[in-house]
């Protein structure tokens, strides 16, 4: 017999930049402010998941909250670092060891594209050192072949981007807060064909937490909660197209976003035509278009109607990316999985303010991916 | 010319003759699955193989800034280039520099063979890396 979950409170520190205060720190203000708005202490966590991806071990927040002695787990897991954490707060939960728990991902990047290096991914000096290791050029090259394949124009990844930065001015937590329009966005400096300088998220600095609870213990504190029907982790099949990858299979396969999107519809018992809102992966436009079908919200090319037709707008039927995601919001890795979970908690317990989704919002879905080929799909009900 | 070519920039990488360069790959004994890059030549659940040396280019972009070093080992000064997908002829999909060719004209589904691609280091020293061109002869 396994346990509800729910989440019963989140915190978030603004994404963006902020130059006097660290990831970790940043990681506990987020932490403060959902106890605080929950109206609970920290020695009321029994036990804590958190990471970050280049700002340091999450547990060391103790010395700030508080030496309780809890269990608190570090999570490092690339772009899937929030995301890894929900899962294992939400697994922790559902199998009756704790009734209430923490779920924190932060982070601090310099400016600029991110630098990996090739020995950490299992890749060879070469591909670094020639100048193919970046993430960018993954990006642009699979919305350039999917745009070949399914007609999507340059017009409609600036859309998205307009979409993007129109919701960011509402969200009091995103970074970019000022509209930008599709034309500025078209004529900007081209980054990595077809994508230009405004179609790419930036890495960044923010933090999120998340207050989950046994269906017991969110009934005993009453708060506004919405129920975790589905949190899946997975990894890449048999011909995924991956950033940093030398060389693709001829026999192309599934992703591990579909992977993770069917396991998560399975565990809910729901479809995709049930889902209300949705914060989808959006390092760049073309990915937040090309996840819009392999989370199976639309067939491939179908995204060139929904786009004109303004359906992803937070007055659309499927609003996508309410707080303008990692466009407007930037990209901290291990903060943006949990900023997603964040959004669609806000929104279905109604206090997204300005960028609130009008009528009743059940379901909330949401999505983040990375290298080498993870994602985490996670199904909220109010 | 592969006689002049420089020192290749990894070991397991190319290999030439008299018809050029191609790439090193491995074949999966058990499944006939192809990986490239080669795996060691010690591993023995593989076989080392030659990749085909034309294809149809399968995705694009172009390198518009200087990407972050390390791991980037190019000249501080720099010049925007092309990368691609190639799709080689019933092998493998491999990544790679887009030589030969203006931006403009880099449409996926054209005709594409491998070249030896020469790369200095920063630090000035030449290598031999691999590049794929449009093979011009096959479109005709």
């Amino acid at each position: 017999m396994s346990e509800d979950v729910f989440i019963v409170g989140a915190g978030i520190h603004p994404f963006g930049r902020t130059p006097g205060l660290s990831g970790l720190q940043q990681g506990v203000f987020a932490v403060r402010q959902a106890l605080e708005r929950a109206g609970l202490e920290w020695r009321d966590v029994q036990f804590a998941f958190g990471g970050s991806d280049a700002a340091g071990n999450a547990d060391t927040m103790v010395s700030e909250l508080g030496l309780t002695g809890i269990p608190f787990i570090n999570v490092a897991n690339g772009c899937a670092t929030g995301g890894s954490a929900m899962f294992g707060a939400y697994s922790t939960i559902k199998s009756g060891e704790f009734d209430l728990g923490l779920a924190v991902g932060f982070d601090k990047h310099p400016r600029g594209s991110f630098s990996p290096l090739p020995a950490d991914w299992g890749l060879p000096a070469w591909y670094g050192e020639t100048g193919l290791m970046l993430t960018t050029q993954f990006f642009a090259m699979k919305i350039q072949r999917y745009m070949s394949l399914h007609g999507i124009t340059p017009h409609t990844l600036g859309a998205v981007a307009e979409k993007a930065f129109a919701n960011g001015v509402l969200a009091d937590h995103a970074w970019r807060r000022e509209a930008v329009d599709i034309d500025t966005i078209l004529q900007s400096q081209m980054v990595s064909d077809p994508l230009t300088k405004f179609m790419f998220c930036s890495p960044g600095e923010g933090a999120v937490a998340l207050l989950l609870a046994s269906g017991r213990k969110a009934r005993e504190l009453g708060l506004p909660a919405v129920r975790l029907r589905a949190a899946a982790v997975r990894t890449r099949p048999t011909g995924s197209f991956e950033v940093f990858s030398p060389a693709l299979d001829l026999d192309r396969g599934g992703s591990p976003t579909g992977l993770a999107s069917q396991a998560a519809y399975e565990m809910a018992g729901v479809g995709p035509e049930d889902i209300d809102i949705a914060q989808l992966q959006d390092t760049e436009v073309g990915a937040e278009i090309m996840h819009m079908a392999e989370n199976g919200f639309c067939a491939d090319g179908e995204q060139t109607a929904w786009i004109a037709e303004g359906r992803t707008r937070i007055d659309g039927i499927l609003p996508v990316n309410t707080d303008g995601g990692c466009l407007a919001c930037g990209e901290p890795i291990g903060a943006s999985g949990l900023r997603q979970v964040y959004e669609n908690y806000v929104q279905l317990i109604g206090q997204a303010g300005a960028r609130q989704v009008p009528g009743k919002l059940r379901l909330g879905y949401s999505h983040v991916y990375g290298a080498p080929g993870v994602s985490a799909v996670a199904i909220v009900e109010r | 010319m592969p006689d002049t070519l420089p020192v290749p920039i990894a070991d397991d990488l190319v290999c030439s003759d008299s018809g050029g360069i191609a790439l090193l790959a491995s074949r999966e004994r058990a499944t006939g699955r192809i990986c490239f890059p080669a795996r060691p030549e010690s591993d023995a659940r593989y076989d080392r193989v030659v990749l085909p040396r034309t294809g149809r280019l399968w995705s694009w972009t172009v390198q518009r800034f200087r990407p972050k070093s390390p791991p980037y080992a190019g000249p501080d000064a720099f010049e925007p280039y092309a990368v691609g997908y190639v799709e080689l002829d019933g092998a493998l999909i491999v990544e790679g520099r887009l030589v030969d060719a203006a931006f403009d004209d880099l449409e996926i589904g054209m005709a594409m063979r491998i070249v030896p691609l020469p790369f200095l280091l920063a630090d000035g020293s030449l290598r031999t890396s691999f590049g794929f061109a449009p093979d011009r002869g096959a479109d005709i």
